[in-house]
């Protein structure tokens, strides 16, 4: 499989990343030569092999239903690029 | 006072504790020689009040006979790590004012262990790379050089700020993360020590993740011995990670013994790839020998699936990155950029187009592209199910080996430059780090002597699940074997 | 139960096919992933935790509480239980998304198919329709994104990032919009009897995805829409009698159905493209590698199956096994706090039919009359229990239950006291009724004599007679009896 200049821009927008043309251009030969190169992995034989999401291999623990957090506005909008009313505030969305 | 600067961690702690030396004069010493280090760029913060501040608290507490492990130390913190009221990063121009209102666990129980910290330690930008050259605050530059040039070399990467600082002396020791290789391989090209523990042992939580089912924290410091005692005060479960193992850690500095006797060592047969030059093999060849030495018996093992870790590591580590790194999108935290009557989204990616630099960028593109619709199965769960089988190639090595050997890196620390213009050649640095890495393993580089040119050569240890004990004793075998290197004289 | 709701066209006939999703909020303290709280109507960003506003490092850790809530909520519609499940991670961008991505479950639910009986016909609850549920997944909640506070700017409000959600998704089983919106009020009767979820509508805790397709009866499913984020159960038959009828006008037009996402306007009662969240969708969900698979052990699904209460199906049986009508039995069940007051009015001994008239005939007037509600603190059962033991003793009549029931609304304290003080309570000493009908009698020989020459309709004057002499309190059966007997002597 090999991707294609559409490609890229195509995931360049999934990923919400701004793209000129230029850079498109040039990212596309360096992920196919990445995308080729992993595609070894269709030499290996993983019929019937489950596949592997995590190495810890113990069930995941529960944490008690209790208010432990929150109650820190001040902490959430610390570092916040635009803030007003003590909420984040972004460009307007029209839905 | 100088002199301090060239101690262990172990050497500066029992100074400091016989009475040698004050905790503040720990302090002051590494202060000055952080300040003289810039042509390094190892820092990318400096935090000397902070390690007087802590040094201030050592002396204190040594007065009043209430010493904590580290008290009396100062360490360098990568800037992956979230500490409290102070930059924090991750090598990004996306984090360039970031300054997190928390402190990760680590660095917080480092902070509970008595150190202190000198500073925000210089790195690829959100740990990817293999050569600090990815960062938004311009590349470390080692403090290491060929013999007869002065031509900059890299420290290695992500950790090279880390690599770079404890090897210049302006750090008794580190902070690391590895996802790939990230501690190993820099401590391999600065002729340090760093271990990378078992998968869970410590805690996530407050580290900038990179790769989540890879990510773990680990120490860079000169010596064995000084990595067992920082990573016994970094690890430890920890409830805010859903991954982190709830088991006890071990006093790994009393459990320190060169004496192998028993143990067998793996020598993975396919790991003679091609294309390793000859004084990485002959220095391979040499370490086994020392561990035969210490009464170790080599045995040769099978990992076959190992080839295809490193194709792997780049279906699955992009994956989890481009999903990590979405939160990056200028409406919390961090970099906004707005465009000119845009809206919303446009706002996300001109952020995201001037927050990340290129190869975060190639990274999230692959990542993204390996998840999406129609190749999900073709890309990442493939790679999932390579990932276990290289898990089960281990549980079987295991079976007839206690540790395995490998080198740490396929050269030694390249020209700062010299691979940056081919992802592929770049990734290639990990190769025989990254499988540890897939299957959670403990692995640990320590250094095996010099290249032809005189720059150092890691040898790399590979351990059972958990233990790191073992790891660190044949480390230390070979630390009690291998020529001693000098550290580089200070030029910069 | 077959639906014979057909939707009209030039063409012929269409049948509405209709599959639910419904998101409801998990009655929690704190959120499925942080310790931060739940609560309604908090000022903005107060309940938010660092893990909330996805700050760079933070980890997710599962509530435990969450989870059982959902599980015991599969249990309810007997549904499978998966004792392995994982979290996923859905990948999209939006400003009331702070991780970039939602995490939720698409490969391994918590909770696997299932079913929930509806009766679509309000007056007939006895013709029943079995609907499939497809699955039940636990989910992040987003926040908030207010629009109109700033001419330039939207403002994002995380208090709710990060609360649990049970995703319980229908299979494509219903016909009409009586259907959904009877599986709609059935699930939210079910959930709230379970106690996972408040099913407040209004202030969202439960609200549908509806997806609608038509075709021709007995054809392939046609292509379906999906329109998000419906509030209220009238909304949803709204949506799906306006897609219903604008889709077999496209259809009959020559226009493809376009899969998509879209919103409902209650101002107009239409639905609208919406324009999406991700241009194309592709969410690329994969296994959230911050969490591990989530393993349940037999003790904790044996404490989610012992703590469930009798549900609405079962209650009901019991109802109507006691007499009750099918009718009643089912108003009586529909909302879990009738049931339960119910309960604890058959409790006190009351006869079941004669307390289901009482609840459901003669309470509602009352209070309604005077605007008090069900919930009022002086609408006890016991209250009800005392009025219904006085009329089964026969010390007061029916009508007079009414009356004491007023009163004591008005006046608090004990019906039975009331009863005492007013004097109201009516005697059935046959030996006092008896010589109060001789008098009337007595008083009235031409009435009698007419009455016995064949105007029976006089009887009724009688019995007025006797009572008034009593001053209302004889019992009116012993009055007509000792009428009878006296008359047709
Ligand atoms: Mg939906
Ligand atoms: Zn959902």
């Amino acid at each position: 499989m090999s991707v294609t200049l559409d490609d890229v821009r195509h995931i360049a927008n999934l990923a919400r990343i701004a793209m000129s043309d230029e850079e498109a251009a040039k990212l596309l030969p360096e992920l196919n030569n990445i995308l080729g190169w992993v595609e070894q992995l269709g030499e290996v034989d993983t019929d019937g092999v489950e596949p592997l999401a995590t190495v810890v291999d113990m069930a995941m623990r529960l944490r008690e239903d209790e208010v432990t957090d929150g109650n820190c506005r001040d902490a959430v909008l610390s570092n916040a690029p635009d803030a007003e009313h003590g909420f984040f505030a972004v460009p307007k969305v029209i839905e | 006072m100088s002199g301090l600067t060239d101690k262990t961690i172990a050497e500066l702690r029992d100074g400091f504790r016989s009475g040698e030396f004050t905790a503040v004069e720990i302090a002051e010493g590494f202060n000055e020689a952080v300040a003289a280090s810039d042509r390094l760029n190892a820092y990318v913060e400096k935090t000397p009040e902070l390690a007087l501040e802590a040094a201030r608290a050592a002396d204190a507490a040594k007065a009043s006979g209430d010493l904590k492990p580290l008290s009396g130390i100062p360490i360098g913190m990568k800037d992956l790590f979230a500490t409290e009221g102070v930059l924090t990063s991750a090598g990004s121009k996306m984090l360039a004012n970031f300054k997190p209102p928390y402190e990760s666990t680590v660095s917080g129980n480092l902070k509970a262990a008595g150190a202190g910290m000198l500073g925000k330690l210089n790195m690829d930008e959100f740990a990817m790379g293999s050569s600090n050259e990815t960062c938004a605050h311009g590349n470390v530059i080692s403090p290491w050089r060929r013999e007869g040039s002065n031509a900059a070399l890299t420290p290695g990467g992500s950790s090279g700020g880390s690599a770079a600082a404890v090897a210049a002396g302006i750090a008794p020791g580190a902070t690391g993360t590895d996802t790939g290789g990230s501690i190993r391989q820099p401590a391999a090209f600065t002729g340090i020590c760093g271990i990378k523990p078992t998968y869970g042992r410590c805690s996530r939580w407050g580290i900038v993740s990179f790769a989540s089912s890879l990510d773990q924290a680990g120490p860079m410091a000169k010596t064995v011995r000084d990595c067992a005692i920082m990573l016994g005060a970094m690890a430890g479960f920890d409830p805010k990670d859903s991954t982190s193992i709830d088991a006890p850690i071990p006093d790994w500095e009393a459990g320190l013994s060169s004496d192998l006797k028993g143990k067998r060592v793996g020598v993975p047969k396919e790991y003679r790839i091609d294309g390793v030059p000859g004084e990485i093999q002959k220095l391979w060849d040499q370490g086994l020998e020392w561990l035969r030495d210490a009464g170790a018996e080599p045995v040769e093992i099978s990992l076959p699936h190992t080839k295809y870790a490193l194709p792997t590591y780049y279906i699955i580590a992009p994956a989890e990155a481009s999903s990590n790194l979405a939160r990056y999108d200028g409406v919390r935290y961090g970099l906004r950029e707005m465009v000119e009557g845009g809206g919303l989204h446009d706002m996300y990616k001109a952020t995201r187009a001037d927050g990340f630099g290129a190869e975060v960028k190639r990274r999230i593109m692959i990542g993204t592209y390996v998840l999406s619709a129609g190749f999900y199965d073709a890309y990442f769960t493939k790679a999932q199910k390579v990932r276990a089988l290289i898990k089960e190639d281990f549980r079987k090595a295991f079976e007839t080996c206690d540790l395995i050997l490998t080198p740490t890196a396929p050269s030694a620390a390249f020209g700062l430059g010299e691979k940056m213009s081919d992802p592929l050649a770049m990734y290639l640095n990990d190769v025989f780090a990254v499988p540890a890495s897939l299957a959670g393993l403990p692995a640990m580089s320590v250094p095996g002597g010099l290249d032809d040119a005189g720059l150092p050569l890691g040898l790399h240890l590979i351990g059972k699940e958990m233990d790191e004990q073992t790891v660190l004793n044949a480390g230390l075998a070979i630390e009690e074997r291998a020529p001693k290197i000098d550290m580089p004289e200070k030029w910069w | 139960m077959v639906s014979d709701y057909r939707i009209q066209g030039e063409q012929g006939e269409y049948e509405v096919v209709i599959g639910l999703e419904v998101h409801a909020q998990v009655v929690s303290k704190a959120k499925l992933f942080s310790g931060a709280a739940t609560a309604f109507g908090a000022e903005p960003n107060t309940q938010v935790s660092l893990v909330d506003a996805a700050m760079p490092g933070m980890l997710p850790v599962p509530n435990r509480e969450c989870i059982r809530q959902a599980v015991r909520t599969g249990m309810a519609i007997e549904a499978k239980i998966n004792k392995w499940s994982r979290f996923d991670r859905k990948n999209y961008f939006y400003a009331d998304l702070p991780q970039g991505y939602q995490i939720s479950q698409l490969y391994h639910p918590l909770v696997g198919e299932g079913e929930i009986t509806v009766s679509p016909d309000e007056k007939n609850p006895d013709k029943t329709k079995t609907i499939g549920v497809e699955r039940i997944h636990v989910e992040q909640d987003a926040g908030k994104l207010m629009h109109d506070q700033h001419p330039t700017k939207s403002y994002v409000d995380l208090n709710r990032s990060g609360v649990a959600l049970m995703e319980i998704v229908s299979k494509p089983d219903m016909r009409s919009p009586a259907e959904a919106g009877a599986y709609i009020r059935k699930l939210r009767s079910i959930l709230r009897y379970v106690g996972s979820c408040d099913g407040n509508m209004e202030e969202g805790s439960m609200r549908a995805d509806v997806n609608v397709s038509v075709r021709k009866p007995g054809e392939e499913f046609g292509t379906r829409t999906e329109t998000k984020n419906v509030n209220s159960v009238r909304f949803v038959m709204q949506v799906i009698e306006y897609e219903a009828q604008r889709q077999v006008e496209a259809i009959e037009n020559g226009e493809a159905i376009v899969q998509e996402t879209r919103l409902f306007d209650p101002n107009t009662g239409t639905t609208r493209t919406l324009r999406s969240k991700e241009d194309a969708h592709d969410y690329r969900y994969f296994p959230d590698p911050d969490l591990l698979p989530l393993e349940l052990d037999d003790a904790f699904l044996e404490e989610c199956r012992a703590s469930l209460p009798e549900l609405p199906d079962a209650k009901l049986k019991r109802y109507e096994d006691l007499g009750i009508s099918a009718y009643n039995a089912a108003v009586l069940t529909a909302e879990v706090e009738t049931a339960a007051w119910f309960d604890r009015l058959l409790a006190t001994g009351a006869e079941a039919k004669d307390a289901s008239n009482w609840v459901n005939s003669v309470l509602p007037g009352i209070l309604n009359a005077k605007d008090v509600d069900f919930a009022d603190p002086r609408n006890t059962p016991e209250a009800s229990a005392e009025i219904l033991a006085m009329v089964a003793k026969g010390e007061i009549s029916k009508g007079q239950a009414k009356e004491v029931f007023d009163l004591y609304l008005d006046e608090g304290g004990s019906p039975a006291d009331i009863v005492e003080k007013k004097g109201m309570k009516q005697t059935s000493d046959t030996g006092a009724i008896e010589a109060k009908v001789d008098e009337v009698l007595a008083a009235n020989a031409d009435k009698v004599a007419e009455f016995k020459a064949g105007k029976e309709a006089l009887f009724g004057f009688f019995v007025g007679q006797t009572m008034k002499a009593m001053q209302g309190k004889a019992n009116p059966q012993v009055v007509n009896e000792i009428l009878k007997a006296k008359l047709s002597s």
